[in-house]
């Protein structure tokens, strides 16, 4: 077994070349896919290894997902690109209505549509209102349809070659800070379980469940927690849909505390959804209050001040878990990563 | 009024001199389109029995496009269609028992009862799905048809969709790609005037087509009349030699007319002032363009076929949709077990 420390768009672009050397059948689709520079680089070796199943699409991003849906009728394995999430808007009605629904709709008789939706999420440099949104917790609304979100480069590759080995439609939420992340990955393929969260540290004081990046950010928060004296345990939900509930719960059980961190507004979010799954079957082992922390309840600005404001940090989070357990902190807290993205996407 | 169904039988006339379509083909075509009528009116009369709890969008005067398209598919050639779908699966060759058991929501319907009457499938016909949202179902045949581009593989995938289907963002959005990428897709529009009971004049600009806006993206497109099921059948064999060639798509825009109201079994003049349809307009539609009334006189004046004959046809057709109903409403309800089957 051969571990190698890779970007995570290294990791996930090997996902995604053992899967088509694995399948013919994988293609790829999207908007600015078939050069070096589009895709953050992800779709560079399948140009250069498969370029004939590499197909550059008009801006057309709900179409492009019915052709998508169509070619995996016959048999295809599609992967569309879109370089912002916010654009998954237009691509909603063919995935939600469609691609989620065609397997009961029919009772397996009009078979399967393996689609793999890619939606990067934007973040800093003044990216807006419309450019650095995610919609994960709407698509995992749905039943029908995986939604994953990978921080990790292993879980990038490992949750792609999973998805493309499924029959159900898979949509994978890639937040740009992730492309910063470095990490050990196996050279062979493996297939990370698509709804199974990931303990990323254990720990006894409190749960914190985390998705997409600020599975990072809360990493941070933990090594200094450390310091404090708080033991917390870690978790990457890496799912939404399946969730993996027993993961939560078991950590619950030994820690009696939970904080939730998500990547998208609270109301209506999965970051609701977690405490509400520890409300209904953990309410049992809570010894405190559940809390969540987001990003703040309004649309992003982009103003430099105003868009850092928005953001929840790991100091943030520090406070907030010695708060829950009661306590103050004793050193400055100075731990925020400086904003180094030199934009512009 | 009466002038031009002459002049559509003189038409019709032509198209079956000009044209390939033997004695056989045509009696297949007038039979098709009868049983089809046949089966849906059936449908229409159980309708109020409440036994059928599913929305039916009634093609009834719609049958020639279904036929004649369907007529001259080969196999592997793939077909999708949208919420007006009855027809399609029938002349595709889906069983009116598993269209009617999938209406009465029972387990031998041919999505298991979960589908209903917009959402039907015969994958084995090479009838794949429909969908109940406009627009939809053109951009997932055109997937189909790049995936036979892609295999190098000479089948052609066919939606069926409407007028106001074309009004949709998708619609331009797979025009574009299909011209595009030449992929082996046959777009059949069928014109039936409404969207619901919005009349296309108050839905497009005056002297808009719609085959207009598939030739402004590059594809080869034409108007034909949707009630000739000969010129319907003839056209599309032509368009079908033009796309297995590897030139392309092709688009038609049939000309065509709902003889019943959007959703439901009702004629739009039961209720008078119901909606902009007057009755004047539906009865020239039902008496002087009627597909299959114009079918039946053609062959029978050409003596292709005797009154005899076909009254035969729907003597034994009727015996055998009554059959099938009963058979239908027989098949056993889903389990409830099966509720949470299929999701993944």
């Amino acid at each position: 077994m051969t571990v190698r420390n890779l970007k995570f768009a290294e990791a996930l672009s090997e996902g995604m070349i053992q899967g088509m050397e694995a399948d013919p059948n994988v293609i790829m689709m999207g908007n600015s896919i078939s050069y070096n520079s589009g895709a953050l680089g992800t779709t560079c070796e399948a140009n250069r290894r498969f370029s004939h199943r590499v197909f550059e699409t008009p801006s057309m991003e709900n179409a492009i997902t019915g052709i998508a849906i169509g070619a995996a009728a016959m048999g295809k394995r599609p992967i569309v690109y879109h370089a912002r999430a916010d654009f998954l808007f237009l691509a909603m009605d063919q995935m939600i209505n469609l691609a989620a629904k065609w397997k009961y709709m029919f009772s397996g008789n009009a078979g399967t549509v393996p689609i793999v939706v890619r939606a990067v999420i934007g973040k800093g440099w003044g990216q807006g209102a419309t450019h650095s949104q995610s919609l994960h917790s709407i698509f995992a609304h749905f039943p029908g349809i995986n939604v994953v979100l990978p921080n990790s480069p292993a879980d990038a590759k490992g949750l792609m070659m999973t998805a493309l080995t499924l029959d159900s439609p898979t949509v994978m939420f890639e937040h740009r800070t992730v492309y910063n992340n470095v990490g050990p990955v196996e050279e062979q393929p493996y297939f990370t379980p698509i709804g199974k969260a990931n303990v990323v540290k254990s720990g006894k004081d409190i749960t914190i469940v985390a998705t997409s990046y600020m599975v990072s950010e809360a990493l941070i928060a933990v090594e200094a927690l450390q310091k404090e004296g708080v033991d917390a345990e870690l978790i990457d939900l890496r799912t939404i849909r399946p969730l993996d509930e027993a993961t939560i719960l078991a950590s619950l059980e030994k820690t009696g505390r939970l904080l939730v961190i998500d990547i998208s507004w609270e109301l209506c979010g999965v970051s609701s959804e977690i405490a509400g799954l520890a409300a209904e079957k953990g309410f049992h082992l809570l010894k405190a209050p559940v809390r969540r922390m987001s990003i703040a309840n309004c649309p992003q600005p982009v103003s430099h001040p105003l868009e850092s404001a928005f953001y929840p940090k790991p100091s943030n989070i520090v406070l907030n878990v010695l708060n829950m357990l009661g306590k103050t902190s004793s050193d400055n807290l100075d731990i925020d990563k400086q904003d180094n993205f030199k934009g512009p996407y | 009024m009466l002038q031009d169904a002459v002049n559509q039988a003189v038409t019709s006339q032509k198209v079956l001199e000009k044209s390939n379509i033997t004695a056989n083909i045509a009696k297949e075509l007038l039979k098709n389109m009868i049983w089809i009528r046949s089966c849906e009116e059936s449908l229409v009369k159980l309708y109020h029995e409440q036994q059928m709890r599913t929305p039916c969008h009634f093609a009834t005067g719609q049958e020639a496009i279904a036929t004649g398209v369907c007529q001259a598919l080969s196999k592997g050639d793939v077909v999708y269609s949208h919420h007006r779908c009855h027809n399609h699966f029938l002349a595709a060759g889906g069983g009116f028992f598993e269209l009617a058991a999938e209406l009465h929501g029972r387990v031998d319907g041919c999505s298991k009862g979960k589908g209903g009457s917009v959402h039907l499938t015969a994958r084995d016909k090479g009838f794949i799905a429909t969908s109940a949202i406009l627009g939809e179902a053109i951009a997932v045949a055109a997937g189909s048809a790049f995936a036979f581009k892609i295999d190098k593989l000479p089948y052609v995938a066919v939606p069926f969709f409407g007028d106001a289907s074309c009004e949709e963002g998708s619609f331009y959005e797979t025009l574009n790609f299909a011209s595009m990428n030449k992929i082996p897709a046959l777009f059949i529009c069928e014109n039936n005037l409404y969207s619901t009971e919005s009349h296309i004049n108050i839905r497009s600009a005056p002297g808009a087509t719609i085959y207009g806006r598939a030739q402004s993206v590059g594809m080869a497109g034409e108007m034909i009349d949707g009630n000739n099921v000969f010129e319907v059948y003839n056209t599309v064999q032509k368009a079908l030699k033009y796309i297995r060639e590897g030139n392309g798509p092709y688009f038609l825009e049939c000309s065509t007319y709902r003889w019943r109201e959007h959703v439901g079994p009702n004629f739009d003049f039961d209720v008078p002032n119901r909606t902009h349809r007057t009755r004047e307009e539906q009865e020239y539609w039902i008496n002087e363009r009627c597909p299959i009334k114009h079918a039946k006189n053609v062959l029978i004046d050409n003596g292709t076929v005797t009154a005899a004959e076909i009254e035969n046809w729907e003597t034994e057709m009727a015996i055998e949709i009554a059959a099938t109903i009963k058979r239908a409403q027989a098949s056993a309800w889903p389990s409830t077990s099966v509720l949470m089957e299929d999701i993944y």
